[in-house]
């Protein structure tokens, strides 16, 4: 995978992570022009197009785009549930996630992404496993905390 | 404000960030920030020191403020400082904001690098994790030259907890992507081959991931690994639903370890092991069954889980197509998805198609569903998917189909959206040209898609038929015939008036009998056109209407009359101007004969690549040039305008440079331009059929007089130096080279110029002084080593080399000759001593005589029948000699991209040795998709096979 974005419905960017070193310039124009891309596009159409030399795979969620723009041989069902399991493991931290927790939460929602894949491909696919990573850091603060 | 305090809530952030929320304007919130940015600031500079918290806050709060799209020029060494932290959270913020905002300042990356290196000995497997993590996420060359060393021992170590080590896992893929070269192989690779056979599932499913990669990289060293997949998948495969526990994802057994083991195999061919084989295409058998059962669920998850791993055994079933019957059984599951209620699913099944459509065993198959394809090409609400469409009818086309195809694509054309429609009609043209028996309907296919799509037709397309009509006689005066009607109508296309033009300047007379076109109807009816149109299209007009004057005297005066009224002869237009003035005299002065001759027919184009083709492999990338495409159109090319004389497909092209061979031309693998009268070059076969550019040279005659009666060699008193480390590169580039610079230094150039003939062959070498100093005591020496020398009775090669003058001045060449009589085939190089006294330093070289065993290649025809019946016949284990290997230099990213199948490169030729001829046969197979190749030689002589494989495996 070389990025994935989360966005919202009116266009903010919401989460971003690069997994090839781009420029920051680039890749505003490339948030820019996908977001663009994507949110012209209708309810019924199917999650997968081509874009420069990459697929993108997106899936909307309530008011948030999911979108992760793979390699040409990559698989794009997988990919699909590759959102899908992310957004599990969002919805069982936060407990029925919503915009409003990834805003307000962004440095988590990074984190849980970061248990979840790394550089790009997937570490885990097991809920638990990457919950449990994520909850024992959790701990880890609040035991911290009280000393 | 919602309830977010989770693990840890930095109140202090969330106020900020909800105050974000609340800015009514841009304005507004770039204040907020400059306020808090400003506030940051003087926290981080005062004198009291931050606790950790406060610290991890105000990082938090940068952070935020950059992602918000606002640049940040502080705040890393408090991030840095975070990292050595001992609490979790803090250390935590300290490497995302790392990860984040790096910064290529060296001071910092080094502060990085201590805090990293720290976690990573820590024996705390949260803290090793987040520091891989950090590797993972910077991936940048300065951390590869710290770690490269580190994280394999961690991945294999026995001790490591297996969350680190599937950190470790694709932190080392992470570095391998960024800077292979720091990631040398050893020891570890083969134990991390073995994490295909972890008990964690995780561990796999990260280690699988560093595999593939590497696999691609280095097939041979990682090829135990397809067995260990092959029963990983097995074991998956035939699990109950529920036996992998949390693995299974909505009924589906471990969906992406399944990808991703169907993924690893397809970096290599069919397993070779009888039993393996089997076992996979079980697995595939079941993977094709599971598709046809009911779903345990009605959730879009579980279709998805399953059909991606049907997918990806389709992928691979394609890769190695050679199992026709699951060929066979994938088409027909991909036709059931055409009508799938899914977009998702009708989108891939149409693009999935679209590559079985170029194997052989399931062509037909895919043929039988192109109602439906044509079906949604005009339903399709969403173009993405009718993309798909249009790319599969093209793929399945052929000369069964191709009228409908191509009316189906021309009626769709009228409606299709603009994003596409340049492309539609690239495909239309060239479909339109490979599948022409009749050329009538090739000109009708043309002239409608100029009528219905001219802004879309690019120049290559009009070009193309014109060059097409040109050599067809048969097809001239249907052409004129049909231009002629269509630019009667009123409002005709900019295209159709240049065709129009060129066609009737050089045919008009075709159709001039029938008084409803007689010559003046046909000028006057280009000339209504004229005011329309643009510059360049007048100026073809006005070409057009000398030709006229040529074709029909009749029209001369009126014609001369168009040519000398103001608004040509003083066109503003400088190039229109010329033509009006030029043509204005050349008819009033030449004479009819004169004329006739300036102005003949235009001659037959030189059969080149369709120009068309060339236009869409490069707008497209390659994806869109199917690989039938390639061979149908190396099977075909040349028949329109070739006559089929050529007949690439019957014969072997073992050419050399001064053939053109169409299909090497349509590949791409050389420059060559149209037919050369050159005479053939003494170059070896191999050298004119892979070089980029053919030696251009004739063959300059090797003087065999005295070829052998040169002087003794010179003679050295110190012992030459051993061969140059570099000695071997070099040789390796004159492989397929017969001129060129073999060596260079500050003192020194040598330059090479080489001819072989039969099993002889001249090179000369020329010795250049680039110092201001004159070189004394210069000699030269030719020796042989290792096996040339233990065959010292029976030498293998005769070299003779004539002494060069001892004294080199400065800014001087010398030149020197040196003959090569190859008497039994060789493996190594002969060595080059050179000596010479510089500035009173002795300098000594040693490099090897770029003389390998192909430059005696004689190249052979033989037709393809013959090609494989030979093949067989030398079916020795011995004979043959094999490599696979990563292209080295990329492939022709252009025409290989994308095709699974490829077809082969294959050469014929004999190596000639005064002792005996040695028959050769090359096959190079390319996987454009791995991007290796695997190249086989056989040949009479083991010893040949093996050298051949050897030099030539460097050159691709």
């Amino acid at each position: 995978m070389r990025f994935m974005l989360l966005f919202s419905r009116q266009g903010k960017l919401r989460l971003q992570k690069w997994y090839t070193a781009t420029a920051e310039r680039d890749k505003k124009k490339m948030v820019r022009e996908l977001m663009q891309v994507v949110l012209a596009r209708k309810p019924k159409m199917c999650s997968f197009l081509e874009w420069r030399d990459l697929k993108i795979v997106y899936k909307r969620y309530a008011s948030l785009y999911f979108c992760c723009a793979v390699e040409e041989q990559d698989n794009e069902l997988i990919t699909l549930e590759v959102i899908h399991r992310f957004v599990e493991l969002l919805d069982k931290y936060f407990g029925s996630v919503c915009e409003l927790d990834i805003i307000f939460n962004f440095e988590k929602a990074y984190f849980i992404l970061d248990e979840f894949l790394m550089g790009g491909e997937i570490q885990d696919t097991s809920k638990k496993s990457v919950l449990k990573a994520i909850e024992q850091a959790d701990l880890l603060q609040e035991v911290y905390d009280y000393f | 404000m919602p309830a977010v305090s989770k693990g840890d809530g930095m109140r202090g952030l969330a106020v900020f960030i909800s105050d974000i929320r609340n800015c009514k304007s841009k304005e507004a919130e770039i204040k907020r920030i400059n306020k808090e940015l400003a506030n940051i600031r003087s926290k981080f500079k005062g004198d009291k020191a931050l606790d950790g918290y406060s610290k991890k806050k105000y990082v938090c709060k940068l952070l935020f403020i950059f992602l918000l799209g606002h640049d940040i020029d502080f705040g890393h060494m408090e991030a840095v400082n975070l990292l050595s932290s001992n609490k979790y959270t803090e250390k935590q913020i300290g490497y995302l904001f790392i990860s984040v905002l790096v910064n290529s300042n060296s001071e910092l990356i080094r502060l990085i690098n201590n805090g990293i290196k720290n976690d990573l000995s820590s024996r705390n497997p949260t803290f090793m994790c987040l520091a891989l993590h950090c590797i993972a996420n910077v991936g940048s060359r300065e951390m590869a030259e710290a770690f490269a060393g580190e994280i394999p021992r961690i991945l294999v170590a026995g001790d490591t907890m297996d969350s680190v080590k599937q950190s470790a896992a694709l932190c080392l893929l992470r570095l391998y992507k960024t800077s292979p070269d720091l990631v040398l192989m050893g020891e570890w690779t083969s134990r991390v081959v073995h994490l295909l056979n972890d008990q964690h599932m995780g561990v796999v499913t990260a280690a699988i991931s560093l595999i593939t990669c590497l696999s691609q990289k280095n097939p041979d060293e990682f090829k135990t690994c397809v067995s260990l997949a092959v029963s990983r998948l097995s074991r998956i495969v035939s699990s109950a639903s529920t036996d992998l526990q949390d693995y299974t994802y909505y009924f589906v057994p471990a969906p992406w370890l399944s990808c991703k083991l169907l993924r690893l195999l397809q970096c290599y061919p069919p397993p070779e092991d009888g039993a393996v084989k089997g076992r996979l295409v079980e697995c595939l058998e079941t993977i094709l069954n599971k598709a046809q059962e009911p779903p345990k669920s009605k959730k879009v998850q579980h279709s998805n889980a399953k059909n991606a791993i049907l997918f990806e055994a389709i992928a691979l079933i394609i890769h190695y197509d050679s199992e026709p019957n699951l060929l066979v059984r994938a088409c027909n599951q991909l036709g059931q998805f055409l009508q799938h209620r899914e977009t998702n699913l009708r989108y891939l099944a149409l693009e999935s198609m679209c590559t079985l459509a170029s194997s052989e065993f399931s062509h037909e198959a895919v043929k039988t569903h192109i109602e439906t394809v044509i079906n949604a090409l005009k339903t399709e609400r969403d173009v993405s998917v009718r993309q798909r469409a249009a790319d599969l009818l093209y793929a399945m086309c052929d000369r069964s189909n191709a009228k409908q195809i191509v009316a189906e694509m021309l009626s769709y054309l009228e409606t299709a959206d603009y994003s596409i429609r340049e492309e539609m009609v690239l495909k239309v043209a060239i479909l339109a040209e490979k599948y022409a028996v009749d050329y009538s309907w090739y000109v009708d296919t043309i002239l409608n898609l100029i009528r219905i799509a001219g802004d879309y037709v690019s120049e290559e397309v009009w070009y193309r038929v014109i060059q097409i009509v040109i050599n067809r006689d048969d097809v001239q005066g249907y052409a004129a015939k049909t231009v002629f009607e269509a630019l009667q109508a009123p409002a005709c296309h900019e295209n159709m008036v240049k065709v129009g033009g060129y066609i009737l300047g050089e045919f008009g007379n075709l159709i001039a009998g029938d008084p409803r076109s007689s010559p003046l109807v046909q000028f006057n009816l280009l000339h209504s056109k004229f005011h329309l149109c643009s510059v360049p299209t007048r100026a073809l007009l006005l070409s057009a209407y000398i030709k006229f004057i040529n074709l029909f005297p009749e029209t001369k005066s009126t014609i001369q009359e168009v040519l000398r009224s103001d608004s040509q002869i003083r066109n503003s237009d400088v190039e229109l101007q010329q033509r009006a003035v030029e043509y204005l005299k050349l008819s009033s002065i030449a004479s009819t004969d004169v004329l006739a001759t300036v102005l003949e027919e235009m001659p037959p184009f030189p059969e080149r690549e369709s120009s068309i083709l060339a236009k869409l492999k490069k707008k497209k990338g390659p994806g869109a040039v199917s690989s039938t495409e390639q061979e149908d159109g190396k099977r075909e090319g040349g028949e329109l305008n070739g006559g089929g004389e050529r007949g690439a497909d019957s014969t072997i092209a073992a050419s050399n440079a001064s053939t053109p061979s169409p299909s090497a031309d349509l590949l791409g693998l050389r420059s060559s331009g149209p037919v050369s009268a050159a005479p053939p070059s003494a170059g070896s076969l191999l050298v004119d059929v892979f070089s980029e550019a053919g030696p251009a040279a004739p063959a300059a005659a090797v003087n065999d007089d005295g070829f052998l009666s040169s002087a003794p060699p010179s003679v050295v008193s110190e012992d030459p130096a051993p061969p140059m480390p570099q000695s071997d590169e070099l040789l390796h580039k004159f492989v397929c080279k017969s001129n060129g610079v073999l060596f260079e230094n500050q003192l020194l150039q040598i330059g090479v110029k080489s001819e072989y003939r039969q099993n002889l062959g001249r090179m000369y070498l020329f010795y250049g002084n680039k110092t201001s100093v004159q070189f004394v005591s210069f000699s030269t020496s030719v020796t042989y080593t290792g096996e040339l020398q233990s065959h010292i009775h029976e030498l293998s090669l005769n070299v003779q080399t004539k002494p060069v003058e001892p004294l080199v001045e400065g800014g001087a060449q010398v030149q020197q000759v040196i003959n090569i009589e190859c008497l039994t085939d060789f493996s190594d190089a002969p060595l080059l001593n050179i000596k010479f006294r510089y500035g009173g330093a002795l300098q000594n070289l040693t490099l090897k005589l770029p003389v390998t065993v192909n430059k005696f290649f004689q190249p052979t025809e033989m037709v393809s029948h013959d090609f494989f019946q030979r093949w067989k016949q030398l079916s020795q284990p011995q004979q043959e000699a094999q490599k696979i290997f990563k292209a080295s230099h990329g492939m022709d990213k252009e025409v290989l991209k994308g095709k699974r199948i490829m077809e082969n490169f294959v050469c014929a030729g004999v190596i000639q040795t005064k002792a005996q001829q040695v028959g050769c046969l090359l096959r190079l197979e390319p996987n454009a998709q791995a991007q290796m190749y695997r190249l086989t030689l056989r040949s009479s002589k083991d010893t040949v096979s093996k050298r051949l494989c050897d030099l030539l495996a460097e050159q691709f």
